[in-house]
């Protein structure tokens, strides 16, 4: 919980906390909406330049139709999964280093 | 009269009903105040509220629409499932976290206190009414066709089968008396149990039918190079498909990225011709005497006929229909189409199409000449006619129009899930910012799993009942979950009512979820906002909860009305503009708000309302359109690429909401709120460092 101490509130309200505090956050989720993005949109380009490719056949299924119709859920999973653990894991060391740097003004 | 209804459909079907709304009464007696009424309390468990989200957010555009879509355009319909789910990504990654941690109840209350502005609240709200009514006409389609299934065979009145406006008036009475009494909290535990019973619904007949007639990827290979055609197979070994109609797209357009969905717009375009030959100008005219009258002709089709110089079209339908050609309704005046001579004599029929606006009559013209070896192009009221043989036409390449219209629905059905009103409002009920992202993880797995199954439907559909594909409205595609199971009942009896008892259900479970939903977000709206905040501040919680009942009974008045007017337009289809919307105004209010620090009041407000109502203008077009009310297929052959912006709005409507945002934001530089820091710091930081109870306490400081 946060300190009384005006020099602890300082810290946590200076512009370099939460310019840190933005960048890391806005980083993560933007290379996690990378990945996703690059799929996304990366499959009609394909499906456009590649027809070819992806009307082969996989077990019956037409490669672009397995692709979108199957696959692409569990990579979406799988990223929002990462996102998630990176991002208590974030909030987590956050959390420290603010501390960190309170009881470092305390002393 | 209810002999003629199925028992165990109607039984399912009775069921879901009841239980939904026992539920709603006993959740009723639960809450006590106002808050309780609102937001449930904010402590539902992780695992409950990512159940009623999905429960909440699988609506008849998922259920039924996306079987139907898929059934009826192949391929291309798949981004709507893809996207409904993976949209919550977007939410995820940069929404969902520091919206909670803020803490309001609605998306207007976050308006309102990023930006200190109650002025603002009242503009955000208003888009919390447009996308909930652009989501519930859908949601009311289902209601009349599901209803319209149920009842088929009943007498009403000397007709056969439920007409399609009572399933949704029936429908929209039950709902709306249900959110009346039960409110929010009755919602929650209503929505996580809808979920299931949906989740229940859509998977058991996929797996049962497919044990029975072969695997998806088995049904897929059906719509190959050499299809096997009969009868349908029982077992797996012997799988063959019912012929298709000549309705149907052939295997290959089905099967193709750019399928009949997205290239739709581009092949209703005029093709470019250039030609060699002598021409002939035919010109569009009133006739004066002498014409061929085909209105004698009342035999269902039309005709055309050359003859000594005049060719001359009247559609028999038209006539019927008190219209004349150019659309003015009045006494039929038929068109004559001069030619000069040297054109072969040609007599034939024309098929039935309909309303005559100048891109039907030249399609329909053209096909009947092409077989007499005559090609006929139509600019304005001037029809041109050339020979075939000494014409080059080269339609336009409709792919690049297909990719634009994909990612248009892309960026639609990505931004749109991250900006619905009645999504967003549940994550207020998480306990903290980390559950509201663990809730978040749960809604994309559960609805992931649901979306693999409807397209199965639409497969399936194809095969086996393509006779679905003639129908038209509320007997079209769009009923093909709740049909399809019943292709049990020969051979296998009972199941296959069982089954398709149990589609129903979920049917029922599916709109009657969405729309209270729905509902429960437009009246929260009107009550809390309209009534609460602008029109009666010093009203009382218990007149604010009187309010709350009389808004849900004039929202779910007019959503029913409007319900009752969308049949030919597809499920899905409609909520794909709800989204539309949403990407246009929400998503970029939202986003920027919480990543963007210079975001002013005046930006947003620009940046929302020109956004969010462009879209809605598009939209809204390309629906009048395609309900006749007004006439644009004319101009739309001729500008494909505008009927798609219309149709799609959301690639140049999204970048041009948060472009304007930008813009104003910085020429209004001098109002960015005072303590935007503190407000920043509590949207990102952890919230253990506890800023949001030092957030509240300085504005308690500074109104007193």
């Amino acid at each position: 919980m946060l300190s009384p101490e005006p020099t602890a509130a300082d810290h946590i309200h200076s512009e370099s906390f939460l310019h840190s505090l933005m960048r890391r956050q806005l980083r993560l989720s933007i290379a996690c909406a990378a990945a996703f993005l690059l799929v996304l949109f990366g499959l009609p380009l394909l499906n456009y330049f590649a027809p070819d490719l992806m009307s082969v056949r996989v077990g019956g299924f037409t490669l672009t139709w397995l692709v979108l119709g199957i696959l692409f859920f569990p990579f979406v999973w799988l990223i929002a999964w990462i996102f998630i653990r990176r991002s208590i894991a974030l909030e987590g060391r956050e959390s420290r280093d603010a501390q960190a740097a309170i009881n470092a003004t305390k002393r | 009269m209810l002999a003629s209804v199925d028992p165990w459909i109607l039984a399912f079907s009775l069921f879901t009903v009841v239980a939904t709304v026992a539920m709603g009464f006993w959740a009723a007696r639960r809450s006590r105040t106002a808050s309780d009424f609102f937001v449930a309390g904010r402590g539902v468990s992780v695992g409950w509220n990512a159940a009623a989200i999905s429960g909440e957010y699988l609506s008849a555009a998922s259920f039924m629409g996306v079987a139907g879509m898929v059934m009826s355009s192949g391929y291309d319909a798949l981004w709507y499932p893809v996207c409904y789910a993976c949209g919550y990504l977007f939410l995820l990654l940069f929404i969902a976290g520091p919206l909670r941690r803020f803490g309001a109840y609605t998306i207007p209350d976050f308006a309102e206190g990023r930006y200190d502005s109650p002025v603002f609240r009242k503009i955000a709200v208003i888009f919390v009414l447009f996308i909930g009514c652009f989501y519930t006409m859908p949601q009311m389609k289902g209601a009349g066709t599901t209803l319209a299934y149920v009842f088929k065979d009943i007498t009403w009145f000397g007709h056969t089968g439920l007409p399609y406006w009572v399933g949704v008036v029936l429908v929209g009475a039950v709902i709306t008396f249900n959110v009346a009494l039960g409110g929010m909290k009755g919602i929650t535990m209503v929505q996580a149990f809808q979920y299931w019973a949906k989740m229940f619904a859509i998977s058991v007949p996929v797996f049962v039918l497919l044990s029975v007639y072969g695997g998806y990827g088995k049904q897929l290979e059906l719509n190959g190079p050499s299809p096997k055609v009969g009868a349908p197979g029982q077992g797996s070994q012997t799988v063959t498909r019912v012929p298709l109609p000549a309705k149907a797209p052939a295997d290959a357009i089905w099967l193709n990225p750019f399928g009949p969905l997205t290239t739709k717009a581009a092949k209703a375009a005029k093709p470019t011709v250039t030609y060699t030959g002598p021409l002939v100008t035919v010109t569009r005219q009133f006739a004066g005497q002498g014409v061929f009258d085909w209105a004698k002709d009342k035999g269902g089709f039309n005709s055309i006929a050359l003859k000594g110089g005049t060719w001359s079209i009247t559609n028999t339908v038209d006539l019927l229909a008190r219209k004349t050609l150019d659309g003015r309704p009045g006494s039929a005046r038929p068109y004559v189409i001069r030619y000069a001579p040297g054109l072969a004599e040609a007599q034939f029929r024309m098929p039935d199409i309909g309303f005559l606006s100048n891109s039907k009559i030249a399609t329909a013209v053209g096909q009947q000449l092409a077989t007499n070896g005559i090609t006929v192009l139509v600019e304005g009221d001037t029809f041109t006619a050339v020979r075939t043989a000494d014409a080059i036409i080269k339609p336009i390449d409709p792919r690049p129009y297909a990719l634009l219209y994909t990612y248009s629905l892309i960026i639609a059905l990505v931004c749109g899930t991250a900006g619905l009103p009645h999504i967003l409002v549940r994550f207020y009920t998480n306990p903290d910012g980390v559950a509201a992202k663990r809730t978040t993880m749960w809604v994309m797995i559960l609805i992931g799993v649901f979306y693999v199954f409807p397209p199965v439907f639409g497969v399936l559909g194809r095969n086996f009942l393509p006779a679905l594909y003639a129908g038209t409205g509320a007997k079209g595609t769009d009923k093909i979950v709740l049909e399809l199971p019943r292709l049990l009942g020969e051979g296998h009896g009972v199941w296959g009512s069982i089954l398709s008892g149990i589609t129903c259900a979920g049917a029922f479970a599916a709109f009657m979820s969405t729309f209270s939903g729905l509902l429960v977000s437009m009246t929260g709206a009107l009550a809390h906002d309209v009534y609460g905040r602008i029109l009666c501040p010093d009203s009382t919680p218990g007149e604010r909860m009187r309010m709350f009942k009389w808004c849900a009974v004039a929202m779910g008045g007019a959503a029913t009305m409007l319900g009752c007017l969308v049949e030919p337009l597809q499920i899905n289809f409609m909520v794909g503009q709800a989204f539309a919307i949403a990407a246009a105004s929400y998503f970029p209010l939202l986003f920027m708000s919480v990543w963007w620090r210079r975001m002013t009041m005046p930006g947003a407000a620009t940046g929302m309302l020109t956004g969010g109502t462009c879209a809605l203008i598009a939209v809204s077009l390309t629906n009048f359109s395609d309900l006749n009310w007004i006439h644009l297929a004319g101009y739309w052959s001729e500008h494909p690429l505008l009927r798609i912006l219309c149709e799609q709005p959301a690639i140049w409507c999204v970048p041009l909401a948060i472009g304007l945002m930008v813009i104003v934001s910085l020429r209004t530089r001098h109002s960015v709120p005072a303590d935007i820091r503190l407000k920043m710091l509590v949207l990102h930081a952890p919230e253990t460092l506890g800023l949001k109870q030092e957030y509240i306490r300085e504005h308690e400081a500074l109104s007193h």
